[in-house]
C-alpha cells in the first residue's frame, strides 16, 4: 500500500475507533501499520482448511 | 552465597539469619540500583518483618521451605499487595493498590522466599528493549550502556546485577528469554497453560506466560517447582498435577534426541549468536539440524494476534489518555487497532496447524536448539540494526527466534553463553508440550560442563 492509502485507512480507523490522531504520531504510526499488514498478509496468503478450529482455550 | 539454594540450605540450617540476608540484600539494591534503575518500588520493611518472622519460626523447630530466606522480586505487573500494579505504565500509577498477592508471589513466600520488591518493564510488556519513557530504562548489568532487553528488563537487570538471585517475569513473545539473553541468565517460559497467571496485568492473554530468572538451574527448577499448580482464577491454567523436577535434574542427556534449528533459525543470526548456539549444540553431542515448517508464519501469526490483542486491551486508554502512554507503546497499538479482524482469526487458525507440526517433530526429537535473540543486547536507545543484510527497526525483531516458540507455548529454558563480545547471549532449548524437565535437564548438564554460565556482573570493584 502506498503512503495515500495507509494514511485512508489511518484516517478512516481511528475515525472510527475514536482514537485521537495527532500529525506528529502519524509516521510512526503509518511505519507500525505497514509492519502489522506485512505480518497479515503473509498470515492471509495461505488457506487453511475450513475444519481447522481456532480453540476457544488454547492447550499446548 | 549468590544462588537461592546456598541461602535456604544455610537460612534453613541455621547457619544464617534471614535477616541478615536481606539486610545484606537490601545493602546491595541501595548502592546498584541507581546503577541499573532494576526496581520501581523496594519492599524493605515487609521483607525485614518476613524475614523477621522466618528465623523466630526456624528458631522455633519449624520445618524450612526449599526457598527459606530467599530474597526475590518480580515484574512490576505481577500484583504485590499494598501497590498498584503498573505495568510499567504511567495510568495504571492511578490504580488502586493490589488488595493481595498474586498467587505466584503467595506459593514462593509459601515456599520461605521472601518479596523485596517491583521491578521495572516496558510500557504494557510491548518491547523487548528494557527501557521506559516513565521510569528511565532498566540497565544491563554487563555494559550499563546497553539495553537489559524485554519487557521483562528490570527482572533480568537486578539477577543479573546479582541484586537478587531470583525474579519473575512474563513473556508473551520472548519478554523473559530475551533479558536472559542480554543479561546472561537462565529463563524458564514454562508451558502456556502449566503457571496461573492470576494477579498479573496482562498484555495478550492468548500468549501471557510467566516465569523465572536465576543465575543457576537448580534454582529455576527449585522456584518453578514451587509455583506449579492449578488455579481456576486462570482460565488458561490446566488442570493437571504438579510435575516436580528439581530431583530429575542431574538424571543427564544420555539417549536425548536433540537437533538444533535451521533455516529461518540461522537466518539473521549475528555471528556471536551463531558461534553461541554451535557450541551448545557442539556440548550435547548433536550433530542434526531440524527445519522448523513455516517459522515466519509463525511469527508473523504471533504478531498480528499480539498487536490486536493488544489493541483492544488498551482501546478505552487509547480514547481517553493516549499523551500518557509511552509514544512507542501508543503508535504500535494504534497500527494494531487497524489490523483487520480475517487476520487475526487465521493467525488463531493456524497455531492449531503449526502445533500439529511440531508435535510431529517432537515424536523425532527431545529438544530443538535455538538462538534466543539474533545479537547481543544493543546500545539503550539504538532504533535499528541490520538482520540478515537488511536495516530493521530495533524494537519488533528482537524476537524473531522467540516469537515462533511462545506462539504455541512450547516450554522453554534460555541457557547464558559468553562470547567475544564479553557480553551474553542465550540459547533456547525447547522441549514439547509438559517437558520442562527435558529442557531443565538439559541445562543442568550444559551448566555442569561449563557450556553455559551465568556470573554475576561486575558492578563494584
Amino acid at each position: 500500500m502506498d503512503e495515500a492509502a495507509l494514511d485512508a485507512m489511518i484516517d478512516a480507523g481511528t475515525t472510527l475507533l475514536g482514537i485521537e490522531m495527532k500529525p506528529e504520531w502519524r509516521a510512526a504510526v503509518r511505519m507500525h501499520l505497514t509492519i502489522s499488514l506485512g505480518h497479515a498478509a503473509v498470515v492471509l496468503e495461505t488457506p487453511l482448511p475450513d475444519h481447522l478450529d481456532p480453540a476457544p482455550v488454547f492447550r499446548a | 552465597m549468590t544462588h537461592a539454594t546456598e541461602i535456604a540450605s544455610a537460612v534453613g540450617s541455621g547457619r544464617t539469619r534471614a535477616t541478615d540476608v536481606m539486610t545484606a540484600c537490601m545493602d546491595k539494591i541501595g548502592r546498584l540500583n541507581p546503577v541499573l534503575n532494576a526496581f520501581t518500588t523496594v519492599t524493605a520493611e515487609r521483607a525485614l518483618a518476613k524475614a523477621a518472622a522466618l528465623d523466630t519460626a526456624i528458631a522455633s523447630g519449624a520445618k524450612p521451605g526449599p526457598l527459606a530466606g530467599v530474597p526475590f522480586a518480580v515484574k512490576n505487573l505481577i500484583d504485590v499487595a499494598g501497590l498498584p500494579t503498573l505495568a510499567g505504565s504511567k495510568i495504571n500509577r492511578d490504580h488502586p493498590p493490589a488488595a493481595e498477592d498474586a498467587p505466584l508471589v503467595q506459593r514462593l513466600e509459601a515456599a520461605g522466599a521472601i518479596l523485596v520488591g517491583a521491578l521495572n518493564m516496558g510500557e504494557y510488556a510491548y518491547d523487548f528493549t528494557g527501557e521506559n519513557v516513565h521510569e528511565g530504562p532498566s540497565r544491563n548489568p554487563f555494559d550499563t550502556a546497553r539495553m537489559s532487553g524485554g519487557s521483562s528488563g528490570g527482572s533480568g537487570s537486578a539477577v543479573g546485577g546479582g541484586l537478587v538471585p531470583l525474579a519473575l517475569g512474563s513473556d508473551t513473545n520472548g519478554s523473559i528469554r530475551v533479558p536472559a539473553s542480554f543479561c546472561g541468565l537462565f529463563g524458564l517460559k514454562p508451558t502456556y497453560g502449566r503457571l496461573t497467571r492470576a494477579g498479573s496485568f496482562p498484555f495478550v492473554s492468548s500468549l501471557d506466560h510467566l516465569g523465572p530468572f536465576t543465575r543457576s538451574v537448580a534454582d529455576l527448577a527449585v522456584a518453578y517447582d514451587a509455583m506449579q499448580g492449578y488455579d481456576a482464577a486462570d482460565p488458561a491454567c490446566v488442570d493437571r498435577p504438579v510435575e516436580p523436577v528439581s530431583g530429575l535434574l542431574d538424571s543427564g542427556v544420555d539417549g536425548l534426541r536433540i537437533a538444533s534449528a535451521g533455516g529461518y533459525f540461522r537466518a539473521g543470526a549475528s555471528a556471536e549468536a551463531l558461534t553461541a548456539l554451535d557450541s551448545i549444540a557442539a556440548a550435547l553431542g548433536c550433530a542434526e539440524t531440524v527445519m522448523i515448517p513455516e517459522a515466519q508464519r509463525a511469527r508473523s501469526s504471533a504478531y498480528v494476534i499480539t498487536t490486536t490483542e493488544g489493541a483492544a486491551l488498551h482501546m478505552q486508554r487509547l480514547r481517553t489518555r493516549p499523551d500518557d502512554f509511552d509514544a512507542d507503546v501508543r503508535d504500535r497499538l494504534i497500527a494494531g487497532a487497524l489490523v483487520p479482524a480475517a487476520a487475526v482469526v487465521q493467525a488463531q487458525k493456524f497455531r492449531r496447524w503449526f502445533r500439529d507440526e511440531m508435535l510431529k517433530l517432537f515424536q523425532r526429537y527431545d529438544a530443538i536448539l535455538a538462538p534466543a535473540t539474533p545479537c547481543v543486547a544493543p546500545l539503550i536507545g539504538q532504533k535499528t540494526f541490520v538482520l540478515d543484510g537488511k536495516e530493521m527497526p530495533v524494537r519488533p525483531n528482537i524476537g524473531i527466534y522467540t516469537q515462533p516458540i511462545s506462539f504455541i507455548g512450547l516450554p522453554v529454558v534460555a541457557v547464558p553463553v559468553p562470547t567475544s563480545l564479553g557480553l551474553p547471549i542465550g540459547v533456547q532449548i525447547i522441549t514439547a508440550p509438559w517437558r520442562e524437565d527435558i529442557a531443565l535437564r538439559i541445562a543442568r548438564a550444559l551448566e555442569a560442563s561449563g557450556a553455559a554460565v551465568a556470573p554475576v556482573a561486575k558492578l563494584e570493584a
